[in-house]
């Protein structure tokens, strides 16, 4: 009963695993993209150092990217820059953990249930045009100028981007996909985390990439309101004392771990989520079988 | 073996899809569904397999009736409805929940082969080509070894000839097991290509206008002169030119 059948595509070598995993892209390309990205920025710090060099820029302005460095490299030879950068990525982290974590039980549930839905969703989107800053004096005034006033209301920012994209994920579901589910008698908790949860996993790690955005946002916001250390605080710290080389090194470490904790996110992510037949896994398969 | 009696289905809308509509189906026999488009045979599959439930009427399958999906049906749908996250295998040890795990893995490998997957195992479902997603779909319903196989227009998505083979290779399928199988279609070739019974539904609320045995030798030649007479005569009773 041998069905004779195209010849496999060359693609599937790759998944020879059962894991699905998304094809990495290759060194070449790799080094493509991350070459490619790079250009620019390197470009303006050269032009930016030699503006510098020549005194078209006075340095109580902006300073050499080279002084910046030094600033740093000597704040960081002390020890006391990871001092700073340690609790803001505490923070970050902390708060990031406890929004994300609570957005994904009030998001499956109100994503699941109708019932939840109807009666839990109307006041979380009522809470949500509050503007987040907002709570910062009740905060402060609740829980105290220290960590935990902090790590809340990085949390609060957090919440409202991961809770609406799996509400909405779950919710958009495909209908059929669950109807294999049902015929299979699943429901319930089964039916949750062998068709909803993997099928909104896509959207989901979305908000949570949104939700870290917000995060690093909120962190600048908390330290500025009042805090003795972080990278926030550096910034508050060089204005007040007129000097623009932690501001800006402060403003260059932000980027990077920014950039860097979203990368992580984003790694992690599409090992996850592999499995999609989306026009960017397409094109980048197609750009790996050209090198 | 498979009993439908007086089922009747009306829809929240207030639409009759269905009305009085009764059919038994025996042990090992495949009965084709035909109809015109809206004659309500894909809502009556989705009856039978527990989907959704009859406003009126009963299904039985040796006097049990359905009133949820049950385990001794196997459904193949319109479209292939693979999970995009998991493997071929994956897919096809869907519905093992509960097995042990050892006995998963032989009963997938087995399904795999009847539908000659093989080397596809390992592939996700964006790797496979249509006709291949479509006998996943197969071995993902055959795996569980249902006594009854419900295909709702199972290769109408399929080009002409990759549709050619699955005919054939669910005839080959059937000839193992010989579950029954009760499919709907709206291709008429198919339909007596496969069936030992025709069964044509008509009209809005749908119900059934003609049940033929259908006599023909098989392996069943489409060019062959009683083909094509059955052919006319059940196109006849679709009545399409007053459709409408």
């Amino acid at each position: 009963m041998a069905v004779a059948e195209r010849a496999p595509p060359a693609r599937l070598s790759r998944t020879e695993s059962a894991a699905p995993r998304l094809a990495r892209g290759g060194g070449a390309a790799r080094r493509r993209r991350i070459g490619l990205g790079l250009v620019i920025p390197l470009i303006l710090l050269v032009l930016w150092e030699a503006a510098c060099r020549v005194g078209f820029i006075p340095p109580n302005k902006l300073p050499a990217p080279t002084a910046v460095f030094d600033e740093m490299a000597g704040m960081a030879a002390t020890g006391e820059l990871f001092g700073h950068i340690g609790i803001t990525l505490y923070r970050v982290f902390a708060g990031f953990f406890l929004g994300a974590a609570a957005a994904t039980v009030a998001g499956s549930l109100t994503g699941y249930s109708r019932t939840c839905r109807e009666l839990l969703d109307p006041l979380v989107q009522g809470f949500r045009s509050v503007p987040s800053l907002a709570w910062v004096p009740l905060f402060i005034l609740w829980l105290g100028i220290y960590e935990l006033s902090k790590v809340t209301l990085i949390a609060v920012g957090v919440f409202f981007p991961v809770y609406l994209n799996l509400m909405s994920g779950i919710q958009s579901v495909d209908r059929k996909l669950v109807e294999v589910g049902r015929v299979y008698r699943l429901s319930g908790w089964k039916l949750v985390r062998r068709v909803l949860l993997p099928a909104t996993l896509p959207s989901y790690l979305v908000g949570l990439r949104s939700g870290l955005g917000l995060g690093w946002m909120f962190v600048i916001a908390a330290e500025l309101m009042g805090a003795s250390k972080g990278l926030g605080f550096l910034l508050l710290d060089g204005e007040q004392t007129s000097r623009p080389k932690p501001i800006i090194g402060s403003i260059i470490l932000f980027a990077l771990f920014g950039k860097l904790t979203d990368v992580i996110l984003v790694t992690v992510g599409n090992r996850l989520v592999g499995w999609q037949d989306s026009f960017k896994a397409q094109s980048e398969e197609g750009e790996n079988a050209a090198h | 073996m498979l009993r439908i009696s007086r089922v009747a289905k009306r829809f929240d809308t207030g639409v009759t899809a269905l009305q009085g509509v009764s059919l038994e189906v025996g042990r090992g026999e495949i009965v084709g569904l035909v109809g015109t488009s809206g004659c309500g045979k894909s809502t009556l599959l989705r009856i039978v397999c527990g989907l959704d439930a009859p406003s009126l009427g009963e299904v039985f399958i040796d006097d049990t009736a359905v009133r949820a999906p049950r385990p001794e049906i196997g459904v193949v749908f319109q479209e292939p409805r693979l999970m995009p996250w998991l493997t071929v295998r994956d897919n096809v040890k869907f519905g093992l929940e509960g097995y042990p795990k050892a006995r998963q893995s032989e009963l997938a490998a087995e399904a795999i082969g009847k539908v000659g997957l093989e080397k596809f195992a390992d592939a996700l479902p964006k790797q496979l080509s249509g006709g291949m997603a479509q006998r996943v779909a197969i071995a993902r319903a055959l795996v569980t070894k249902p006594q009854i196989l419900l295909l709702d227009e199972p290769f109408s998505a399929l080009d002409a000839f990759t549709r050619l083979k699955l005919q054939d290779h669910l005839l080959g399928i059937w000839a193992k097991d010989r579950p029954t199988m009760l499919f709907v279609t709206h291709d008429v070739d198919e339909a007596l290509a496969l069936s030992d019974r025709i069964v044509v539904m008509r009209g809005q609320p749908g119900r059934v206008h003609r049940d033929y045995p259908i006599d023909l030798p098989r392996p069943r030649g489409r060019a062959n002169v009683a083909f094509q007479a059955w052919k006319i005569r059940i196109l006849d009773d679709l009545d399409l030119t007053s459709e409408g």
